[in-house]
């Protein structure tokens, strides 16, 4: 068990290219941290420096309050599972487990009681005597679990171990993961593209995008006040609607309609506006909304969601299965639950709209 | 596998178009083994007006041989240690150069050279060489106190024929065994290191024995390598000698049949290579694929 401080870690690859600059991040003893981004965004290269399989061009890694940057991957205590797993072919599932201990001179009852819990935890007690040839995906995934778990290291990293699994695995597997994170108590870090599994399993995640970090934060945090226009696209499913709009004092030109914020006005002049598709809703008679062109929808069973345009600007929402369709729509905005961000920086704005925020009539802007 | 299948219209015209390949195997294959098989059985007086068939004569007097015997145990030998030399030294070479990112290329180009050069080539460099007279190498070793002529001394001999041989042979292991690792996942290794393994370690219990396919498969082809196709460079060295030192099976058939003129015997002696070839092949075969797996 340890904390693990990454402060002010940055990598350059000889040749110049860099993959990962200025990243400072604290994670508590027992933390699960979630590192999610875009393929090439330097999430791996992070976990990859924390592992001790990529140099550290600048700043330092903690574990514990140990400096490792110049400490082998064998001596740092960690133990990792890869996406592809990394069983050694050639040696059964019990010795794959107890490689590990092996080669650290542990005593063989201690590498055998060890190897035995893990395989009950992990339910692969009835395949020990076999090559991982002879496993399906899964099983090999609970191996690859188990290779981390027997040596009792005081971190996991985890670098996309389920992306070769199909879904409904993939989604058996993230709850494993949690419940065996939470029993051991151990430090993690996980790295993930895929932001539904980013959001379920983290306590805190680290959206990275460009070798920088977007915004560190619990997941409802993230998902509730995303620091960026970036992190607002990439985390939630579907994405949030962003739609470039124009504050004038309190008031915001969306296309042709306007919306009195009443008051609040954190910018003027051209924003981005955000909306959650599930914050959108259709307007009843009468009342002052949006207009909408539909052009398609998706069932989700739960929920639908129809796609179409407001002006030129592509939008979806968020209605349940019942609701009746028709070509033009008119879309009713909650605009307390509106997120604003800088137009040219992609920055959120500070600042929320009151909750008495409503349309108003569209008349010509002064 | 997913061939496509021709019906032919025609009865003669498959038979037609397999008679190029056929015709090279008879002419050169079949029909002279079939002859030296033939010659196996016979004796031949010294002017070849007159052939007895003797049965097995020929293969009996061979293994009651001394001669014999002594260039199966030097075959032996050579054909051991070449392989054991020039497999090493090509796996050391190539581990090396795997750690290369870059420059990995150019060794690899240079380390190919010497494969093209022909066996005779390569017995007589390595005969100038070690030229007790005008060679660099004993002159070198005179300074350490190391007498060496391998004229006179047959141990001298059997180093320089399996030096030159395996400095040929090196090539071709290389280059398997650059292939062999890199499809060795890096993740492996990777893990090894995690787990607490040292980079020599973690060659001999990951990557060696992920390696072993490509090992087995190369013992073979250099045991093969170096009891028939190194006539050249003993040729080219040392002639066999001194004293039948370095008269290796092949050799021996060569020095028997075309310089002795003992036709019967030396057919004998060819059978016998055969037959160790078609073993090798089997085994080659047969377990190649099988036996060495993970």
């Amino acid at each position: 068990m340890a904390s693990i401080d990454v402060e002010n870690v940055g990598k350059v690859y000889s040749g110049g290219v860099r993959a990962v600059t200025d990243i400072k991040l604290n994670i508590a003893d027992g933390e699960f941290i979630v590192l999610v981004g875009p393929s090439g965004c330097g999430k791996s290269t992070l976990l990859r420096m924390v592992a001790g399989l990529e140099t550290i061009s600048e700043g330092e890694v903690k574990i514990g309050s140990k400096v490792v940057n110049n400490v082998e991957p064998a001596d740092r205590d960690i133990a990792m599972v890869f996406q592809n797993y990394a069983l050694y072919p050639h040696m059964t599932v019990y010795n794959n487990l107890a490689y590990g201990l092996k080669n650290r001179g542990t005593p063989k009852s201690e590498i055998d009681t060890r190897v035995a819990e893990a395989a009950r935890m992990l339910e692969i007690t009835q395949y020990l005597d076999r090559k991982p040839r002879a496993l399906s995906g899964g099983q090999r995934q609970r191996v690859a679990m188990g290779r981390a778990i027997v040596r009792k290291p005081a971190a996991f990293l985890f670098d996309e171990p389920l992306s070769n699994l199909d879904a409904k695995l993939r989604v058996s597997m993230r709850g494993e993961i949690k419940r065996l994170q939470r029993r051991l108590g151990t430090t993690s870090i996980y790295v993930t593209h895929d932001q539904l599994e980013a959001m379920t399993l983290a306590d805190r995640l680290v959206v990275l995008n460009g070798g920088r970090i977007e915004q560190i934060g619990a997941p409802l945090e993230v998902y509730h006040a995303p620091a960026s226009t970036f992190v607002a696209s990439f985390i939630g499913s579907p994405a949030m609607n962003l739609v470039k709009g124009e504050l004038h004092g309190d008031r915001l030109a969306i296309g042709p309609s306007v919306i009195g914020l009443n008051g609040f006005a954190p910018a003027s002049g051209p924003v981005t506006v955000g909306v959650r598709a599930e914050d959108m809703r259709v307007a009843h008679e009468g009342e002052e909304a949006l207009p909408f062109r539909l052009e398609y929808t998706e069932e989700l069973g739960s929920q639908r969601l129809i796609h179409g345009a407001v002006g030129d600007q592509q939008v979806t929402v968020a209605v349940s299965p019942e609701t009746e369709l028709a070509p033009e729509m008119r879309i009713a905005v909650d605009a307390k639950r509106l997120h604003f961000f800088a137009a040219d920086t992609g920055r959120r704005l500070a600042g929320k709209v009151p909750a008495e925020a409503k349309f108003v009539p569209a008349e010509p802007v002064a | 596998m997913q061939t496509k299948r021709t019906i032919f219209q025609n009865k003669l015209l498959p038979y037609l178009l397999l008679v190029p390949q056929l015709a090279v195997t008879i002419v050169f294959f079949l029909w002279p083994a079939g002859q030296a098989v033939k010659s196996s059985f016979e004796r031949e007086d010294p002017f070849g007006f007159r052939t007895t068939f003797i049965w097995f004569d020929n293969y009996l007097q061979l293994f009651e041989d001394p001669e014999y015997l002594n260039s199966l145990g030097r075959t032996a030998i050579f054909a051991v240690s070449v392989t054991l030399l020039s497999m090493s030294l090509a796996l050391l070479f190539a581990v090396a150069v795997n750690r290369l990112l870059r420059s990995g290329r150019v060794y690899t180009t240079l380390l190919l050279w010497p494969y093209a050069v022909a066996p005779v080539v390569a017995g007589v460099l390595w005969w100038f060489m070690f030229n007790p007279t005008i060679g660099i190498l004993p002159y070198l070793l005179a300074r350490l106190g190391i007498s060496w002529n391998h004229r006179v001394d047959g141990t001298d001999a059997m180093i320089l024929i399996i030096l030159a041989a395996s400095w040929k042979q090196i090539s071709y292991n290389f280059l398997f065994f650059v292939a062999g690792l890199q499809s060795v996942p890096q993740s492996l290794v990777e893990a090894a290191a995690i787990d607490g393994a040292g980079p020599f370690k973690r060659f001999w219990t990951i990557v060696f024995p992920l390696l072993s396919p490509t090992t087995f498969f190369l013992m073979i082809i250099n045991i093969n390598y170096a009891m028939f196709e190194t006539f050249g460079t003993i040729d080219g060295s040392t002639g066999g000698g001194p004293a039948g030192a370095t008269n290796t099976l092949v050799y021996k058939v060569y020095a028997d049949g075309f310089l002795g003129l003992n036709i019967g015997s030396s057919a004998a002696q060819s059978v016998i290579l055969m037959l160790i070839v078609i073993a090798l092949t089997a085994v080659q075969f047969r377990w190649v694929e099988r036996r060495v797996q993970y």
